[in-house]
């Protein structure tokens, strides 16, 4: 078990490093997401309520999560690098578990620039709010980096896969707005807790089967 | 044909018989609705056909499964036709159900009908199934991704169902409120004899696209052998 | 002769309907060394993928008597991340790979293979001889029972190459088992125990 995690520590420790080399993928969801937040702004006609705000807050976050999620195995493919990991990792989950991992980190960082603007441009975001943000989070991380391995081994990846993953991003939007507007967000927050159990140890069991023949 | 198990021009024939039986009975045995009226016999093929697409996904997946866990070669065509047949009842499904709102309520869309939600949520992404499947060269690979897809699938309907009720409840609160039919005896008879009748027909389509799709592929291969 | 470390019989690889492999077979004994020739296309690289353990046979079977993680690999690409330096690939290799006292083993062949200077480069920085070594260096790391070796030759300069020549020899004086895919069969015939030349399916 302390050797799985040792798996997983190294690959996401990679992941960080290789980031913070590049400079690349991080800069550009923060930028991405105010400027569609500023976008949003301008796309909400006058009298638009509080809760539309919201609304597109959700939104912001899952393309900005997509624009994230296209680039998280590149690093992989450019040498083959993939190919290597699948030979020398015992458990292969480790692999996704480290991708996840890192881009989970990413798409927070992110969010830490796109939740308080949100906040200046729009409206405050409660605790409950913020809860739903970070569950979603997870929900986006494990589903996306498996989905995103998919992608990767086809043609076309860049536009395949928002296909993939909108639809299974559906439930983590409603979740996340829910608990942002709704008197009670108890149920869906637990929703949210829900997906992500279910999505993750799904995304855990499968990757195997996705990189390997 | 072994004796035991019928052939399929057989059970195509059952199926139109019975699919002929469910229009005698919805349209002159089942009562009208008083508040819906002749529109409302739409839901004895509607609701039938959702099931189907249900069965059909889940079918998909199954044998999505057995491919993981036993590498037999006859799983992926035979997962591909189920999330293929089911695909295209969801489609119809889709289609009734707008059909079905247009004579209700005078709108070909609503948001408020949970199940017609749902079905685009699933239509969606199993649309993108084709979309990855057809991306892949193929080979092992592409099996084995489509089958892991195909089995996200069936873990992504009761989470969505669950996730447009919470919707609903909150987010876009009903509109419309649309009790469950109550059904009386002729009613239950004509909708099991209609649901019968559509799960016949999907079973004899997913059985022919299937035997298509083998005989396309021995043909191909019988192709290659002759050409080396 | 010992029981085979390898067994291949009526190997099938294909790629949807596009046959690569046909009817391959052969055995090779612990200790031995199979060279794998024929024109491009042919399909030496996939057998050796099959051999590595990255791919599955369509048809026919593959069997291995050796642990997954104690064959060491060297395909067309480095396997390598371009972005971080040459210490840094193997320091991640070999945690995976579990390798005891890694930092020792690392600059061990990090030396052997002329690229200890080079250490702290990134491979992006790397001449394409350079990346070969290294990938040799992340293919033995772990000192495989088993290696499967792609066309090694290839992009190395002199001084490379002999490297390369010293390094079999050792690999085989040690009683490795060796499976190299060449177009210069020459390089490895003093080495080679068995021969298989594979025609375009």
């Amino acid at each position: 078990m302390t050797a799985y995690l040792g798996d997983v520590a190294a690959l996401a420790r990679k992941d960080l490093r290789l980031e913070l080399r590049a400079r690349d993928t991080l800069p550009a969801m923060a930028l991405f997401v105010v400027a569609t937040l500023v976008v949003f702004h301008f796309a909400l006609p006058a009298g638009a309520s509080e809760d539309a705000a919201y609304g597109l807050l959700w939104v912001a976050l899952v393309f900005t999560a997509l624009l994230g999620l296209g680039r998280a195995w590149t690093p992989e493919s450019e040498a083959g690098a993939l190919d290597g990991l699948v030979l020398a990792t015992s458990d292969r989950s480790a692999i996704w578990l480290g991708k996840a991992l890192a881009t989970l980190a990413f798409l927070l960082a992110a969010e830490v620039v796109a939740l308080p603007a949100f906040a200046l441009f729009f409206a405050p975001l409660d605790g409950p709010a913020l809860l739903g943000v970070l569950l979603a989070s997870v929900g986006i991380c494990a589903v996306g980096s498996l989905v995103s391995a998919m992608a990767a081994a086809a043609r076309g990846r860049e536009v395949l896969l928002p296909l993939l993953f909108l639809p299974l991003a559906i439930p983590l939007v409603v979740g996340g707005v829910g608990s942002s507007i709704s008197p009670e967000p108890g149920a869906y927050l637990a929703f949210l807790g829900l997906y992500d159990a279910v999505f993750a140890i799904l995304s855990w069991a499968a990757f195997e089967y996705v990189v390997t023949e | 044909m072994s004796i035991t198990r019928p052939s399929l021009s057989a059970l195509a024939a059952l199926a139109v018989a019975l699919a002929a039986a469910s229009v005698l009975m919805i349209f002159f045995i089942a009562p009208e609705d008083a508040d819906q009226g002749l529109s409302q016999k739409i839901f004895y093929v509607h609701v039938p056909i959702a099931l189907t697409a249900y069965a059909c996904f889940g079918l998909g997946a199954w044998k999505a499964l057995r491919l993981l866990l036993t590498r037999g070669e006859r799983y992926d065509l035979e997962s591909y036709t189920g999330i293929h047949q089911g695909t295209i009842f969801g489609a119809l499904t889709l289609v009734t159900g707008s059909i079905w709102a247009k004579a209700s309520w005078g709108v070909w869309w609503t948001w408020s009908s949970n199940q017609l939600v749902l079905f685009l949520v699933l239509f969606l992404f199993y649309c993108a199934y084709f979309m990855l499947r057809f991306s892949i060269e193929p080979g092992p690979q592409r099996e084995r991704i489509s089958a892991v897809y195909a089995l996200f699938g069936v873990a992504l309907i009761p989470v969505s169902f669950f996730a447009i009720r919470l919707a609903s409840d909150f987010i876009h609160p009903t509109v419309f409120t649309r009790a469950g039919p109550q059904m009386t005896g002729s009613m239950f008879a004509a909708f099991c004899t209609s649901w019968a009748a559509i799960t016949l027909l999907a079973y004899v389509m997913y059985r022919t696209e299937l035997a298509g799709k083998r005989t396309d592929v021995n043909l191909r291969e019988l192709r290659e052998a002759l050409a080396r | 002769m010992a029981e085979p470390i390898v067994r291949a019989a009526g190997l099938e690889k294909r790629y949807g309907l596009r046959p690569v492999l046909r009817d391959v077979s052969f055995e090779l004994e612990p200790g031995g060394a199979l060279v794998v020739t024929g024109p491009n296309g042919a399909g030496k690289s996939t057998l050796l993928r099959l051999i590595g353990g990255l791919a599955a046979p369509s048809r026919g079977s593959l069997e291995i008597r050796t642990e997954r993680r104690k064959v060491g690999f060297l395909g067309h690409e480095p396997l390598v991340y371009r972005e971080l330096t040459a210490l840094e690939n193997l320091d991640l290799y070999g945690r995976l790979y579990r390798v005891p006292e890694r930092r020792e083993r690392i600059g061990m062949l990090l030396e052997r293979f002329g690229l200890w200077e080079a250490r702290h480069q990134r491979i992006s920085s790397y001449s394409r001889g350079m990346t070969q070594r290294l990938a040799l260096c992340r293919a033995l790391l772990h000192e495989p029972d088993l290696v499967v070796l792609d066309e090694p030759h290839s992009s190395l300069d002199d001084e490379g190459l002999t490297l390369l020549d010293a390094e079999l020899g050792t690999l085989a004086a040690a009683g490795k088992t060796l499976v190299v895919a060449t177009h210069d069969p020459g390089r490895v015939a003093s080495l080679a125990t068995a021969h298989i030349d594979l025609e375009r399916a």
